[in-house]
């Protein structure tokens, strides 16, 4: 079963209602003991990197996401969850995130209107079963302001908006969404399908 | 590269779609849930709903609105409309809405610009600009759906709006709205101009042309529509297959 990490920031309905879609059952939980459960975990979320973090740690699921990459298990992060995975962000201030992937989420150069919002293509960087059945040059839904830049080679898609950025990551049996799947029509729900078929 | 949206407005009011029923192959056309599924199926790629109920009494109507909308509908959406507190925002959030349009109380209390954006992310905060000419090249905020005049420079609003943490604006020339004559693209680029977040244009949409002006004079990021689509006189569908041929990107 997909357990999908509620830390309070935010409405998860969308993204198991997106799973539901595709015929796999998941669910929504903020508690650690249930959560360890999970065969694989979700890491969904939008809002400010400090505040997710600082939920995360005060419910005690920073450990459990840490625990679960460390067993192997798979874990999708989708948008800030993704964001989270990494090393550190420069979001408002300076802070520390789960540290499951080498890199750094920065903001976005002031050439480009702030927050990338709407439709754009994924191009692909290189395969990977979760991408199975995704077209190249695919659009999907992005709202984020700021963007992943990874330290070793885990890009799977990047996305231009001025320049290229990483929009979607593999590493091992860590995975990292920046846009949001469950907004995304056909191609948001085949990539949950081949998530959960992984 | 980032696609250019087009956005379906409808007005709801006690949980009904009061302009554009006239969908003939819906089941219920009044239901914005059946007007939204339709318009998600034929490509639009958000939707907004405006709650024009006058009275607050009526808001769980627009609750259950929200949630049925996000149980259907797999591309986001934002609700405006009597929405005055962040606990207005959270109910509307938690429901299943991407994001809430506010305009008048964003004017009367613009702390609460920075109080949503603080407390939901600036992705999810729209705010709603109603803008008339007052003389050649300026423009003032109007609130209460228009009826009431303020002070407020729509440049300098919109400046303002950015700087506390809104996400996007929502540009309405009180002039072109309902005309049919075409989006305002001298306050729309004046506004395009000013800001670095993405401007939704609103007013005045009355042929596909005039959607393409405001891409392509304006650099607007969306283009808000609601007669040219409701009264089926183009489908969405077609708004982008005229718009790809001008060589404006759009979502396949």
């Amino acid at each position: 079963m997909i357990g999908i990490i509620d830390y309070h920031l935010n409405n998860l309905r969308s993204v198991q209602k997106a799973f539901e879609k595709v015929g796999v059952d998941s669910f929504i939980s903020d508690n650690a003991a249930e959560l360890r459960k999970a065969d694989k975990l979700v890491l969904p979320g939008v809002g400010a990197f400090g505040q997710a973090m600082q939920n995360l740690h005060s419910l005690g699921l920073d450990a459990v996401v840490k625990e679960h990459a460390a067993s192997g298990k798979y874990l999708l992060g989708i948008c800030l969850g993704m964001q989270l995975l990494f090393t550190k962000s420069y979001e408002l201030g300076e802070f520390d995130g789960l540290n499951l992937v080498n890199g750094e989420v920065k903001v976005f150069p002031t050439s480009v209107k702030v927050p990338h919002m709407g439709w754009n293509q994924v191009e692909i960087v290189r395969q990977s079963p979760i991408l199975n059945g995704v077209e190249e040059k695919s659009f999907v839904y992005f709202v984020h302001s700021y963007f992943v830049e990874p330290k070793e080679n885990v890009t799977l898609t990047q996305t231009d908006y001025g320049f290229k950025f990483t929009s979607m990551i593999e590493q091992k049996n860590i995975f990292g969404i920046q846009f949001h799947p469950e907004k995304s029509q056909t191609t948001g729900l085949q990539l949950l399908k081949n998530f959960s078929e992984l | 590269m980032l696609a250019k949206r087009i956005i379906p407005c409808l007005d709801v009011d006690k949980g009904r779609v009061v302009k554009g029923t006239n969908f003939l192959t819906l089941v219920d056309a009044g239901d914005p849930v059946e007007q939204a599924k339709f318009y998600d199926s034929e490509g639009a790629d958000e939707l907004i709903f405006l709650d024009i109920t006058a009275s607050s009494d009526n808001r769980s109507t627009m609750i259950d609105v929200v949630r049925r909308t996000a149980e259907e509908v797999s591309i986001p959406f934002t609700i405006g409309g009597g929405i005055r507190t962040t606990n207005d925002m959270r109910e509307i959030l938690r429901s299943g809405a991407d994001k809430v349009s506010i305009n008048t109380a964003a004017v009367n209390n613009p702390q609460l610009i920075n109080d949503g954006a603080e407390n939901y992310g600036v992705q999810c905060i729209v705010v709603a600009i109603d803008a008339k000419k007052v003389i050649e090249n300026k423009w003032k905020v109007f609130i209460h759906g228009g009826r009431t005049e303020t002070e407020l420079d729509v440049v300098e609003w919109a400046q303002e709006c950015e700087e506390r943490g809104a996400g996007e604006i929502m540009l309405t020339s009180m002039d072109r709205d309902g005309t049919k004559d075409g989006y305002d693209i001298a306050l729309l680029k004046k506004v395009t101009d000013s800001v670095r977040i993405p401007v939704i244009a609103s007013g005045g949409a009355g042929t596909l042309e005039h959607l393409y002006d405001a891409f392509n004079d304006a650099a607007v990021d969306a283009v808000l529509a609601a007669s040219i689509f409701h009264f089926r006189q183009f489908t969405i569908k077609q708004a982008k297959e005229f718009l790809r041929s001008k060589n404006i990107l759009v979502r396949t």
